[in-house]
C-alpha cells in the first residue's frame, strides 16, 4: 500500500506539472500533452502506472475485507474523533470516491486522446480545446472539484502514512515528512482545482 | 478535588457465553462517590444485583492498580473510558457527573471472543508471545546487570516498549481491529537489546504470522492505538516492527 501509494504520489507531480502548462499558453500545454502521449518511454511507463493503480486498489480491497472481518460485531457507541483524524479512518471511502472520479476523468480525456492516437485524427486532436468545452459545463466542474476534495484528504493521510508503513519513523525526519506531506497535498490540489476553475471562470483564453 | 455523590444510569452489555448473542441491560446506581474507581462502582452494582437475586455482571480485573491489563471495558465509546493513558481500574468516578448515562461494552474483535458479559478471551496475545516473544538462554545464576554494555537511549526505548501490559485497548480502539501496537511493543523490547539479537529475524516473522492467524486486522496508521494506550506505547514501535519485518523477509533464508 505504501509503495504503490508513493509511486502514485510521484505520478501526480508530473500530472499537475503538465496541467500547469495551461497557464503558460495553449501551445505549451498541447505540446506537453502531445509529448506525454507520444513518447514511447512514457507510453511504457503508462502501463506501469495503470498496474500501480490497479495494485493499489487490490491492496486496498484486501485490507478492507480483512479489517471488516476483524470486527464483525461493532460497538454501539464509539468516540473515535477523540483519538484519531476522520480522514485517516476513511481512506477506503475516499479511495472509492476517487476511483469513481477517475473512471469519469479517464473516459473523458484519456480515452479521447487514445482514440485520436490510434483511430486517426491525431494531428487535429486539440486537448486544450476539448477541455475548454468540457469545463464550460458547471456540473463537470463540480465533479472535478469533488474529485480534488477527496484527493486532498486521501493524500493528507496517505503521504505520511506511506513512510510509516515502510518503517520510517524518526524523531528528526518524521515532522519534516509530515510538513512536506501537507505542503505537497495543498500545492497539488490547488493546481488540480485551478484547471477546471480557470476554464470555467474564463481566467485564461 | 471536591468530593461529591452521584446517581447514574448504566447501559451494560450482557451476554451468557461466546455462543449466544448479547444485548444491553439498563441499571441504575445511587450515591456513588466521586472518589470511587470505576470498578468499585461496578462492585456496588454487582452487590445490588446479588441482593436482588440477579446474575452479577462478569468483568475482568486483577491488580486494580493499572499494571496487569485485565480490566478491559469500552466505556462511553472509548477503550478504558474518557481519561487518556489510563486503565479502567484507574478511571475514577469524578470523570462523571450526577445523572450521567454510561454505556459499557466488551472489546469487540474477532480475535477476542466474548466469554461472558464484559469478559473477553485475550489468549490470542499469549499465543503471539509464545510464537517468538522470548529469548533462549540457559537459566542459572543471575548475570551481572552490566555484563553487556547497552546504550542508554536503546535501554530507555526498550524499557518504554516493555511497559506494554497486554490490555488489548489498542486492538479494541482500532477501526481495523489491528494488534500492531501490541506486537510492535513486544518485538521492539527485544529487538533493541543485544540479548534479543540472535533470534531477531525468526521472532518477528513468527510473531507476525501468529498475529495474522489470530484474525487481527491490518494497520492503516490512524494512531488511535497510541492515543488510547494506557502505557503510551509509541507508534514509532510500529515503524520499527515494519522495518524488522521487511528486513527479515528480504534476508531470511527460510
Ligand atoms: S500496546 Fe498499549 S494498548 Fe496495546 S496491549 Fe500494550 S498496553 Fe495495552
Ligand atoms: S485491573 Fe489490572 S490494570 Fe486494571
Amino acid at each position: 500500500m505504501g509503495l504503490t501509494g508513493l509511486f502514485l504520489i510521484t505520478f501526480l507531480i508530473v500530472h499537475a506539472g503538465v496541467n500547469a502548462c495551461i497557464f503558460v499558453s495553449e501551445d505549451t500545454f498541447n505540446t506537453a500533452a502531445h509529448f506525454m502521449s507520444h513518447n514511447w518511454v512514457l507510453r511504457i511507463m503508462e502501463i506501469g502506472l495503470f498496474a500501480g493503480l490497479l495494485l493499489h486498489i487490490i491492496q486496498g480491497l484486501l485490507l478492507w475485507k480483512q479489517n471488516r472481518a476483524a470486527r464483525p460485531v461493532g460497538y454501539t457507541l464509539t468516540d473515535n474523533n477523540r483519538n484519531s483524524k476522520w480522514y485517516s479512518r476513511s481512506m477506503g471511502l475516499l479511495g472509492t470516491l476517487l476511483l469513481f472520479f477517475l473512471v469519469i476523468h479517464i473516459s473523458k480525456f484519456f480515452v479521447s486522446t487514445k482514440i485520436a492516437l490510434y483511430g486517426g485524427g491525431d494531428a487535429d486532436h486539440n486537448l486544450y480545446l476539448e477541455m475548454k468545452e468540457e469545463f464550460a459545463k458547471w456540473w463537470i466542474v463540480v465533479i472535478y472539484l469533488c474529485g480534488v476534495t477527496s484527493l486532498f484528504w486521501h493524500l493528507l493521510h496517505g503521504f505520511g502514512s506511506a513512510f510509516q508503513s515502510l518503517g520510517i519513523n524518526h524523531k528528526r525526519y518524521t515532522p519534516i515528512i509530515k510538513t512536506a506531506g501537507t505542503v505537497y497535498t495543498v500545492i497539488i490540489c490547488i493546481l488540480f482545482a485551478l484547471m477546471p476553475l480557470a476554464f470555467f471562470l474564463n481566467w485564461i483564453d | 478535588m471536591e468530593h461529591y455523590k452521584m446517581n447514574l444510569t448504566l447501559k451494560v452489555w450482557r451476554q451468557k457465553n461466546s455462543k449466544t448473542e448479547g444485548s444491553f441491560d439498563n441499571y441504575s446506581v445511587k450515591d456513588i462517590s466521586s472518589e470511587m474507581s470505576f470498578l468499585e462502582m461496578f462492585d456496588v452494582l454487582n452487590e445490588q444485583l446479588i441482593t436482588e437475586g440477579k446474575d452479577p455482571i462478569a468483568f475482568d480485573h486483577d491488580c486494580r492498580e493499572g499494571i496487569c491489563g485485565a480490566c478491559s471495558m469500552h466505556i462511553n465509546g472509548e477503550a478504558h473510558g474518557p481519561w487518556s493513558n489510563n486503565t479502567t481500574c484507574q478511571l475514577h468516578m469524578r470523570a462523571f457527573k450526577d445523572g450521567d448515562t454510561i454505556v459499557v461494552e466488551p472489546w469487540r474483535s474477532t480475535a477476542f471472543p466474548v466469554l461472558k458479559d464484559l469478559i473477553v478471551d485475550r489468549s490470542a496475545f499469549d499465543r503471539i508471545i509464545q510464537a517468538g516473544g522470548y529469548i533462549s538462554v540457559n537459566t542459572g545464576n543471575a548475570v551481572d546487570a552490566n555484563a553487556i554494555p547497552i546504550e542508554k537511549k536503546k535501554a530507555d526505548d526498550a524499557f518504554a516498549a516493555a511497559a506494554c501490559i497486554g490490555c488489548g485497548a489498542c486492538v479494541a480502539t482500532c477501526v481495523n481491529g489491528s494488534a500492531m501496537l501490541f506486537v510492535s511493543a513486544k518485538v521492539s523490547q527485544l529487538a533493541l537489546l543485544p540479548q534479543g539479537d540472535p533470534e531477531r529475524k525468526t521472532r518477528v516473522m513468527n510473531m507476525v504470522a501468529q498475529m495474522d492467524k489470530e484474525g487481527f486486522g491490518n494497520c492503516t496508521n490512524t494512531y488511535a492505538c497510541e492515543a488510547e494506550c494506557p502505557k503510551g506505547i509509541s507508534v514509532a514501535n510500529i515503524a520499527r516492527l515494519n522495518r524488522e519485518f521487511l528486513s527479515a523477509s528480504l534476508t531470511s533464508e527460510e
